[in-house]
């Protein structure tokens, strides 16, 4: 089921148009928002959280639409904004526990599930310590302490990685896929990137200019590209080609030794080999071409040129 | 289990009721507002006016008693506990109460807005109505409990101690301490949290109170002076309210400008001028509480 659908969603502030008739139906556990600046990433994810009315069309998510049911939905996700968001003088457990006490929590399990939820993201030391002098790392998981104290159906991550040192991000990835994949909550994570939604996302949504440039599942492109391959082959390698051509492998040589192939759904790489060895052909090196997410991004650019 | 050893889990527990929320923020508020002797101090301070009124209303009315104890206190006669009183009374504490709110209001808003954490409190069940109920109920609350809660209990005890016939003669007294006072801390307190909402850092908020409080009042005494009018008086607000002061609890009509040029005008007007200010306080809070700021 999906659990975010778009229905011609637009969106005008200021005289101008920052979403463009979005439409769709997304149903992936976690989904990457990518684009350049000013592509809408930001805007769409508040116009889910209820923070601007659409202009024109709606949207629903977790099945409750937003024009009419955004008290609902507020209840069922947690948000981490992009930019610091907290009050200086508070400890991080008042903080997270008013937070919490807001969502609806009972004061006693608010006050147990901030202490459980800091703890949970490695700030269980820090905890009486004011917000404003925790680090910038420490900043972003009293973040993702906020979004996840309520135990929400969905959580939207804005740029989750930013401002992270190596460690702190292997952390916060860490930490994501863990939510992601024991505790049965939805993703939606926006970031410039690429790495981070490669790393945390199974469906990605490409924006530009306020419209879906492109949505793809990552792990059906991996599956659709697996079967490209790059060869390179020693010796006479015309009978080994003609030989996996009648097997239905396109083929197209670039120079005399390197090979570029597209194999059919019915033959493996295993076959490959045997063909080489039939036809005394040596594969000194195989290597599966795959679409990265960046050429799917920079495809995406490309498309919107045109 | 330690919490510590605990790892997370969803939660699936109660939900409070949504009609309550909006009372969480005074919550947090106050704990933070008595963790501070500054703010407790100044509180108690702030019923002294009352406490003089409660002495006097009591002595008032034991000058005898107060004889045989050998104390002359007949001096005390020629204060009548009327209207008069409490005006003189509430007039005080008009001022007593803009300071206790140019203390505690600028701090309520803007740390938030100056950390953005409006997107934190609007993700949630919680609208922008909620959040300035919640920090108005701050500023309400403290400003009550040293206005129209002492006030409603100087006019029980002087009826104890005077009589009934005393409570019947003066009964315009009771109606005008509730809806003056309210009207009173409803102006300050709206106004406390636009400046706050708009100033992001607490002195200059605090000091741009003051500045509103006193300035208009030159102000309007300047433009009466100038445009040779009276309607300057309404740029007062301590004016203004000295208007409605007078309406309620002596029934007068007409009010006589102090300074030039002298004229009288109706007392109504004082109440158009401060809903027109609650109303502009009012428009310039929804301008800034918003969980994102569209820029242009």
């Amino acid at each position: 089921m999906a659990f975010i659908e778009l229905d011609r969603l637009s969106l005008s502030l200021g005289g101008r148009t920052i979403l463009k008739e979005l439409t769709g139906a997304y149903s992936g556990r976690c989904i990457g928002l990518l684009g350049p600046n000013g592509a809408g990433k930001t805007t769409l994810l508040q116009v889910l959280l209820g923070f601007y009315p659409p202009t024109s069309g709606t949207a629903q998510v977790l099945g409750l639409d937003i024009r009419t049911q955004i008290r609902q939905i507020r209840h069922r996700i947690g948000y981490m904004p992009e930019n610091d968001s907290f009050i200086a003088g508070m400890s991080a457990i008042r903080f997270v526990r008013m937070m919490a006490e807001l969502s609806g929590l009972p004061p006693e399990a608010a006050m147990e599930r901030a202490h459980e939820t800091l703890f949970y993201v490695g700030l269980g030391e820090a905890r009486y310590r004011a917000l404003g002098t925790y680090s910038l790392g420490m900043k972003q998981m009293a973040k993702l302490a906020v979004a996840i104290v309520h135990g929400p159906s969905m959580v939207i991550l804005d740029e989750p990685t930013n401002g992270l040192d190596p460690a702190g991000r292997a952390r916060m990835i860490q930490l994501v896929r863990e939510i992601r994949d024991t505790h049965d909550i939805n993703l939606i994570i926006s970031s410039h990137l690429l790495r981070d939604i490669e790393e945390f996302c199974d469906e990605v949504m490409i924006m530009k200019d306020g419209r879906v440039a492109t949505y793809c599942n990552l792990e059906e492109e991996r599956r659709a590209n697996r079967k490209f391959l790059q060869l390179e082959t020693r010796g006479e390698n015309s009978a080994f080609l003609e030989a996996a051509e009648l097997l239905g492998c396109e083929c197209a040589v670039d120079g005399r030794s390197r090979v570029k192939m597209v194999l059919p759904e019915t033959v493996e790489i295993h076959d490959l080999y045997q063909l080489a060895q039939t036809h005394t052909t040596q594969i000194r090196r195989l290597q599966y071409k795959r679409d990265s997410l960046q050429d799917i991004f920079m495809k995406a650019m490309e498309v919107g040129k045109k | 289990m330690a919490v510590y050893k605990r790892t997370y889990t969803r939660y699936s527990g109660p939900l409070t009721s949504e009609r309550w929320r909006c009372m969480i923020i005074p919550r947090y508020a106050f704990q933070t507002v008595l963790a501070s002797r500054f703010y407790t101090g100044a509180f108690v301070l702030a019923l002294v006016p009352h406490l003089i009124a409660l002495l006097l209303i009591y002595f008032r009315s034991h000058i005898d008693a107060l004889g045989g104890l050998g104390i002359d206190a007949r001096g005390l006669q020629i204060i009548s506990i009327n209207g008069g009183f409490f005006i003189n009374l509430f007039i005080v504490e008009t001022f007593v109460s803009f300071f206790l709110v140019a203390l505690l209001g600028p701090g309520l808003i803007a740390p938030d807005l100056a950390n953005n954490a409006m997107p934190l409190y609007l993700s949630r069940p919680f609208s922008r109505a909620e959040y300035v109920i919640g920090k108005m109920s701050v500023l309400l609350t403290v400003t009550s409990l040293i206005t129209w809660v002492p006030g409603l209990l100087l006019f029980s005890i002087q009826t104890a101690l005077a009589g009934l016939s005393w409570s019947w003669d003066n009964f315009r007294i009771l109606p005008a301490i509730l809806l003056g006072s309210l009207l009173w801390l409803l102006t300050i307190s709206l106004i406390a949290l636009a400046l706050s909402a708009w100033v992001k850092w607490r002195p200059v908020a605090a000091a741009a109170l003051f500045g509103i409080f006193f300035v208009s009042a030159g102000f309007g005494t300047v433009t009466n002076a100038l445009l040779l009018t009276r309607w300057g008086t309404l740029l007062n607000l301590a004016s203004a309210m000295g208007m409605v002061w007078r309406w309620l609890f002596l029934n007068e009509m007409q009010y006589r400008v102090a300074t030039f040029p002298f004229e009288t005008m109706p007392s109504w007007t004082g109440l158009v001028s401060l809903v027109f200010v609650c109303g502009l306080a009012l428009v310039l809070l929804a301008w800034k509480i918003r969980p994102a700021q569209v820029v242009r």
